[in-house]
């Protein structure tokens, strides 16, 4: 267990979320989503061209109004035109309903491509996690794998919408517009454009703070919540030891922490917008200015300066989006690169080009001089040399103590990773050569920990054979000694459990999940120290219980207690990875080895007796 | 509740025999999201959090004013300078003179809108901080009986959630102080510029009012179904994450992936959805805004044709017009946050108000070094439901230096006493005795000083080897704390570990084993230095190294103290100089071992049975017993 986790920590995968990402990834992963995006052609060329006349109708809504201008100052106060003016408000009508329309037309195939590439990424990334080895998962935390499933998703989906099409919205409504405005009048136009590159520049500066800020805001809050979670969780800590100031003084260092941090983003924001703002309008006051006078000199209409004018208002908020353009491309290439990095990582433990299932014929399970390491950790070996053989209807009992490679061993018999050295195969079948599936539906584990998924108690008990009836799974439950237990819930087998549901206790976990585990009629049958939790008595009557399925199978048992083993056909006693004493009960307890002091020390727990055993 | 929950088990086989038990992720019960819009005790309660800020809230209310005012004067000078200041005769500097007021205006503009937001944010901020500190505080003090009884979940849902809301909610309510300030203003002026032409153009705001409202309903019923199948999804993400090795192990990969693609699908639907009615407001408001600017560019024109109003004036409606639609989006927004901000507020002044039933009496004492090292229960009843006794009539007592083991089967109330001892709770009748006062005169600051307890299961928080052995006994050194760890047994494998007492322990020392989590929460204890020790002993079984490891740091945490200990394996209870049995909240056995022995009673049946565990007896026996009973 403690090297499993050494060996974890070695390797731990990087997928932090702050963790800056090289850029030749970030453009590589652009790039990978872009090509993604139009896998969905027809909604994200509808997207992109609706951009075009969208865009058009923006622009003509200015000019329109400056004609109405024009036309209004035109006519004679006699005879009004009232046709025209009609005329220019009906077309002025029409092109605010199309930019409307346009503009949804734009914005729906848009959202729409990026839900579609979030649900087939999201079924990838589900299907991916759950193949990827056990290897994978010990070096990678789950906080991470959760956050690339979740966030990082979301940066990739948003990235067609506001990345990919805002630039081409952008790129239309500046350059157009720009070119309309400058071949009207250069000096005007340019001064209309003047708050353009500060505008632009200003909120790409902003957004790019405010995300990086974000992930270091979120950080502190993280830090925060945490703190809070485990003073809830264990509160009976805090309160036996009056600790409540003490926490009080933790709460407050980080919670200024994450408050100082979120005035700063505050800060960050509110100076930009009011920059822009200010930009904006000064930009506006310059062409009232110089238009005006203009106008006064007669060189441009009132209706050309309203305009102008309108044009600036119109190009105001895409402006201040520019940023938000910059940074979708930001989060894109972050999340995008996380988000391939688990989509592309190897699985490494798959079936073999033509592979065939497991044929079970006798049921014999053999290990022929079985080594593992594992990856990532020089080449200290955590089990060597293990060779032995067991037969159907026997029973192989395991112990030793902790790190002495007992549950790298069994986990090693499911496939759950790949020896390094040796072999083990069932029926002179290699594990490697056949199907996975075939596998792992022969070799059966009750793990350490059991996870247990938040449904019912029947389902539970049923996860590896949903179609089980009733009679069966109050079977398994019998033997595993939970069907009294069960019949006590509210809702019995229907009961809920889990984080909304009933909260069992260590022991009930572990018999939930040997009843589990014996719905799967297995021809090898592991618990792996599965029944710690058990008390001595329950533990007896599983065993006696366990007893006929055990005919069927070979049974491996590893255990503390030596009660638990005694009665096994045969016990290995490993140590530093390697079995070190084999034979039945009576023979270990011959051979007046190790075996037979630790069978001492738990019969007999005097301190002398301790003393001794300490220093031997 | 929800139906969304669950991937609807299909039934495989047509003639029903067997349904397929098979799910993916798991139904939540989602909490109220909207309330009321306004609830009075709400908003008094949010009130008393915003009131010391009174000052500053001010100060951004008068901002805002100003900053709307200045934005209702652009649009007017624009006016101004077109039909004063660009007129052909007017005079040469007027035009400059306009510009150096909007000039002006602008600057005003710009230092009312930066005052306005920050103050709203850092003060919206402040507020949002200062209510989860105040909850987080309450919730050191709640009672217990509260705690068992509510999830960590829950609860850390009202510390992040709940709160947020309320910011969201403050940080929108002086801006929308904004909203209305505009609204009103952009309605005035263009009344103030023509009343007739302004009427006219008003009439598009009903209907924008009526579509806008009937929309909300729709709309929102969409962005909460497509926000519940979003984390319905993620859930079961997360559940496959976390389950990844029971789900490898069960084969379950193929059939999973196709329960979740159909949460996938129903998400993507939802969420189309959801994007449809959001983005359909679009062209609505378009069209509206497009059919205000007709009837300007028509009547308006008309107008500045018959001389009724200047072309400026008519400049200035369009630019009003483009502004009018702003506000009234916020402000219809506004509406679902305080309804949100309600619902949240609601929850969050429940917890506020959860009583604390076990607080220090007025004239309560402390313990302190004078006081001796005794703890007596004196015919104590006690029930975490009073109709239900877990302790009846229960007397005993364990003199300074004394060391008692308590044992009993589970249910026994074994657990229950030792939290009486350190007023977890407080008692129904009789009375518990720390030092030779009773715990309710007592300060609960000093009690747990005085008394140091080491849980059944052990504890730790995130940070480092040392700072969790010191924990809250700020007093005690470095030394002291290796000191501890050395007493107990732990020096060796701190040490042996990369960076020593430095050592970042992972979420609840993951990274450890149980064994040495218990070593660390008796270092713990002892670093504590307290003159009374209670003990709730580890039943897990562990390998019998460690456990050796165990017992022997057990006799040095006692040594010296008075110790109370619940006790599971022989070896501890044949060191204790006492053992008091208790059995379904009944005592009905005490005295030491040999005395026990010679009675034949419960203790001395469970002793013969020679296990090495008590508690696995005590069990079985019970069982036994009760076959026999019935």
């Amino acid at each position: 267990m403690t090297r499993h986790q050494e060996a974890a920590a070695d390797t731990r995968m990087e997928f932090r979320r702050t963790a800056a990402v090289d850029r030749q990834a970030g453009i590589g992963a652009i790039a990978r989503i872009t090509r993604m995006c139009f896998r969905y052609p027809w909604r994200a060329g509808l997207a992109m061209a609706a951009t075009v006349p969208a865009v058009c109708m923006q622009l003509a809504i200015p000019v329109i109004l400056g004609r109405a201008v024009d036309q209004t100052l035109a006519m004679d106060r006699d005879t009004p035109d009232l046709h025209a003016l009609t005329l220019i408000a009906l077309t002025l009508l029409v092109v605010s309903i199309l930019r409307g329309v346009f503009t949804l037309v734009q914005n729906y195939a848009a959202e729409s491509v990026g839900h579609a590439l979030a649900k087939d990424l999201r079924e990838a990334i589900y299907d991916k996690v759950q193949r990827l080895p056990f290897s994978f998962h010990d070096r990678t935390h789950s906080g991470d794998l959760i956050t690339v499933g979740m966030l990082d998703l979301e940066g990739v989906r948003m990235y067609f919408s506001t990345a990919l099409v805002r630039t081409l919205l952008l790129t239309l409504l500046i350059g157009i517009g720009a070119v309309m405005l400058l071949r009207t009048d250069v000096v005007l136009g340019l001064l209309a454009l003047s708050f353009v590159p500060f505008a632009a520049w200003r909120s790409s500066v902003m957004q790019l703070t405010l995300r990086r800020t974000w992930l270091i805001l979120q950080e502190k809050l993280g830090v925060l919540s945490q703190k809070m979670e485990e003073n809830l969780a264990g509160i009976r800590v805090v309160r036996a030891f009056a600790a409540q100031d003490h926490e009080m003084a933790r709460f407050d260092a980080s919670s200024r922490e994450a408050l100082e941090y979120s005035h700063r983003r505050i800060d960050v924001r509110v100076r930009s917008t009011s920059a822009m703002t200010l930009a904006f309008f000064a930009a506006m006051g310059l062409v009232l200015l110089y238009g005006g006078r203009q106008v006064a000199a007669g060189e441009i209409t009132v209706g050309t300066l309203a305009t102008f004018l309108t044009f600036m208002t119109i190009l105001q908020m895409p402006v201040r989006q520019l940023g938000l353009m910059v940074n979708g491309y930001a989060r894109a290439s972050t999340c995008g690169s996380r988000l391939f990095q688990l989509m592309d990582a190897p699985v490494e433990i798959a079936d073999a080009d033509g592979a065939r299932d497991l044929e079970i014929i006798e049921g014999t399970l053999r290990l022929d001089n079985v080594g593992f390491a594992y990856p990532g950790q020089g080449a200290r070996p955590v089990v060597s040399g293990i060779s032995f053989e067991a037969r159907r209807g026997e029973t192989i009992g395991i112990l030793g103590a902790p790190g002495a490679g007992k549950t790298s061993l069994m986990q090693l018999l499911p496939r759950f990773y790949d020896v390094t050295e040796g072999a083990i195969t069932i029926d002179g079948q290699d594990i490697r050569d056949v199907t996975l599936s075939s596998v792992r539906q022969a070799v059966a584990i009750v793990q350490q920990d059991s996870f247990l998924f938040t449904t019912s108690i029947e389902n539970n008990i049923a996860y590896a054979s949903p179609f089980a009836d009733d009679r069966r799974i109050r079977g398994v439950a019998d033997s595993a000694q939970l069907h009294d237990y069960v019949l006590g819930l509210p809702q019995q087998y229907s009961t809920v459990v889990g984080e909304r549901g009933v909260s069992l206790s260590g022991g009930q976990r572990q018999r939930l999940s040997i009843a589990r585990t014996l719905m799967a009629e297995p021809a090898v049958l592991i618990f792996d120290d599965s029944t710690a939790a058990i008390d001595a008595g329950t533990e007896s009557r599983i065993r006696a219980a366990l007893r006929d399925h055990g005919k069927g199978c070979v049974t491996l048992i590893v255990a503390h207690r030596l009660a638990s083993l005694k009665h096994a056909d045969r016990i290995l006693f490993m140590q530093d990875g390697r079995i070190v004493e084999r034979g039945t009960h009576a023979e270990l307890l011959a051979l007046g080895g190790r075996y037979k002091a630790l069978h001492d020390l738990q019969m007999n727990p005097e301190p002398d007796v301790l003393e001794q055993e300490a220093s031997r | 509740m929800s139906p969304h929950g669950q991937a609807e088990p299909r039934d495989p086989h047509a003639d029903g025999r067997s349904r397929m038990r098979a799910v993916v992720g798991s139904t939540r019960v989602e909490e109220e999201i909207f309330g009321r819009v306004f609830d009075g005790k709400v908003v008094r309660r949010l009130w008393t959090f915003v009131a010391p800020y009174k000052g500053r809230v001010r100060i951004a209310v008068g901002a805002v004013l100003v900053f709307t005012l200045s934005q209702l004067l652009i649009p007017l000078l624009i006016r101004y300078a077109i039909d004063y200041g660009m007129a052909p005769d007017a005079p040469g500097g007027l035009l400059a003179g306009i510009v150096a007021i909007f000039a002006l205006v602008i600057a005003v503009n710009y230092g009312a809108s930066l005052l306005q937001e920050r103050i709203t944010g850092q003060v919206a901020e402040n507020v949002l901080f200062d209510i989860r500190r105040k909850m987080f505080g309450h919730l050191q003090h709640v009672s217990l009986t509260f705690m068992d009884k509510t999830e960590v979940g829950r609860l850390m849902s009202r510390l992040q959630g709940d709160v947020n809301s309320m910011q969201e909610f403050l940080e929108t309510s002086v801006q929308s102080v904004g909203d209305i300030a505009l609204l009103i203003g952009i309605v005035a002026v263009m009344l103030w510029l023509d009343w007739q032409l302004a009427l006219l153009v008003l009439m598009v705001l009903p209907i924008l009012l009526v579509v806008r409202v009937l929309w909300l309903a729709r709309a929102r019923s969409a962005f909460m179904a497509a926000h519940e199948a979003n984390s319905v999804t993620n859930g079961a993400l997360s559940e496959a994450i976390h389950g990844v090795r029971a789900i490898q192990a069960t084969r379950r990969e193929g059939l999973n992936a196709e329960l979740y693609a159909e949460l996938t699908e129903r998400t993507y639907r939802s969420q189309l959805r959801a994007s449809r009615l959001a983005q359909i407001m679009i062209p609505i408001v378009d069209t509206l805004t497009g059919i205000a600017m007709a009837v300007v560019v028509v009547a308006g024109g008309l107008m500045v044709v018959s001389g009724r109003i200047e072309v400026g004036a008519m400049v200035a409606f369009l630019f009003y017009i483009q502004r009018f639609f702003d506000p009234i989006r916020s402000l219809t927004m506004q509406y679902s946050v305080m309804q949100r901000a309600m619902a949240s507020g609601h929850r969050l002044t429940e917890v506020l108000d959860v009583e604390v039933d076990v607080e220090d009496a007025p004239d309560a004492v402390a313990l302190g070094p004078h006081d001796d090292a005794s703890v007596e229960f004196r015919n104590v009843t006690f029930g975490y439901d009073p109709a239900h006794a877990v302790l009846k009539d229960v007397s005993f007592s364990v003199a300074s230096g004394e060391r008692v083991a308590l044992v009993g089967p589970t249910g026994s109330g074994k657990s229950s006493s030792i939290s009486l001892i350190h007023r977890f709770y407080d008692v129904q009748d009789g009375s518990v005795r720390v030092g030779g006062h009773d715990v309710r005169d007592v300060t609960q600051e000093s009690l747990g000083r005085h008394i140091a307890m080491v849980l059944q299961e052990p504890y730790l928080f995130t940070g480092t080897v040392m700072e969790n052995i010191r924990y809250s006994s700020h007093w005690a050194s470095d030394a002291d704390v290796i000191e501890a760890a050395k007493a107990v047994g732990a020096h060796d494998f701190i040490e042996s570990m990369p960076r020593g007492y430095d050592t970042l322990l992972d979420e609840r020392g993951s990274n450890l084993s149980l064994g040495q989590r218990q070593l660390l929460s008796f270092a713990r204890a002892l670093a504590a230095d307290a003159r009374i020790l209670v003990l709730d002993e580890a039943t897990a079984n562990i390998d019998s190294y460690t456990e050796l490891q165990i017992q022997k740091a057990l006799q040095k945490l006692l040594e010296g103290r008075t110790g109370l200990v619940i006790a599971h394996r022989l070896a501890t209870i044949r060191n204790a100089d006492r053992i008091v049995v208790l059995q379904q909240g009944v005592k009905i056995e005490e005295g030491n071992h040999d005395a026990l022995m010679a009675r034949q009673g419960l203790y001395s049946k469970l002793f013969t049975l020679n296990y090495a565990s008590f508690d696995d007896i005590a069990e079985d026996l019970d069982d036994e017993e009760r076959k026999v009973a019935t």
